[in-house]
């Protein structure tokens, strides 16, 4: 048996239709135990106080922000060279996904950052790139949507993923090559002396298996629905010819 | 019981007002199209029965 098979539309779908419950249900319980934690049985930082409640959130969002683009990548790819159509559809329904990720990763990056930095927003490396990130985002589903063929939209799209991909990269990357602005190095770390301490990490661990068991269940879902809309379309043009 | 948040309170708790929410609108869009675009691919699949 070969990852390939999965590459037809029915097979695909009647391969994850039956994980999709146990992958939504298991975010919510996953998702739930780990903001419950975070939120009511972690204490406040000596320096951030209360606000350090928010990393249960803003942390997972914004690896998500870029793994999704991550994740679209790899899909545009195997797109570009076997021509799977289930992987392009894959791309083009996690897009949105990946784009409330990003808002989720600002808008809690924001909220944090007045009280702590004095402000709401800095032109800093990591900021900067997350919101052009997110520009890349609108583009891309802005792109599958102006137009109507579907490979050469598959194929514009494929491009413009693999370009911004610089962006996703910069967004994880660039208080490293920069090393500088607001924004602090990589609160999570294998190394044991640069990461969070073990009360706040236990509880993050928790939440972003939950966003990623989300994240899994709502591509998985929002594929079906894109491979379901291409059978319309070729039905619908069979009826009209 | 929500926890004491001190003087941050009003931020922390408007990040998991709104961070919940959109988990949760994203989820629901997600369920409604999929059973929108699912009951739509019957009735077309029912239409190209009947005209054969």
């Amino acid at each position: 048996m070969s990852i390939w098979e999965y590459a037809n539309p029915k097979k695909f779908i009647t391969t994850t239709t039956p994980l999709v419950p146990w992958l939504l249900w298991g975010a919510i319980a996953v998702l739930g135990v780990g903001l419950t934690w975070g939120f009511f049985f972690t204490p406040d930082d000596a320096r951030q106080g209360s606000t350090v409640k928010i990393f249960y959130l803003h942390v997972p969002s914004a690896m998500m922000a870029i793994n999704v683009w991550a994740m679209m990548l790899m899909a545009s790819v195997i797109w570009l060279v076997r021509r799977h159509h289930v992987s392009a559809l894959a791309a083009k329904a996690a897009a949105p996904i990946g784009v409330v990720m990003t808002i989720m990763a600002l808008f809690t990056g924001a909220i944090w950052g007045q009280p702590i930095w004095g402000t709401w927003w800095a032109w800093d490396p990591r900021l900067t790139s997350f919101l052009i990130l997110f520009l890349f985002y609108l583009g891309y589903i802005a792109l599958w949507a102006a137009i109507e063929d579907p490979d050469t939209a598959a194929d514009l799209t494929s491009v413009l993923c693999i370009v911004g991909s610089v962006f996703a990269i910069l967004s994880r990357y660039a208080v490293n090559f920069w090393n500088q602005g607001l924004h602090q190095p990589a609160s999570l770390s294998l190394d044991k002396e640069e990461n969070v301490a073990d009360v706040f990490w236990y509880p993050a661990l928790v939440c972003i298996a939950g966003f990623v068991l989300l994240f899994l269940a709502l591509v998985l879902i929002r594929t079906a629905t894109e491979i379901r809309l291409r059978r319309i379309r070729a039905l619908e043009m069979r009826m009209r010819s | 019981m929500i926890p004491d948040l001190g003087k941050y309170a009003i931020e922390v708790l408007t990040v998991y007002a709104v961070s919940i929410a959109m988990l949760v609108g994203v989820v629901a869009i997600t369920l409604h199209r999929s059973r929108k675009v699912k009951a739509r691919l019957a009735a077309v699949e029912a239409m190209q029965g009947g005209a054969k």
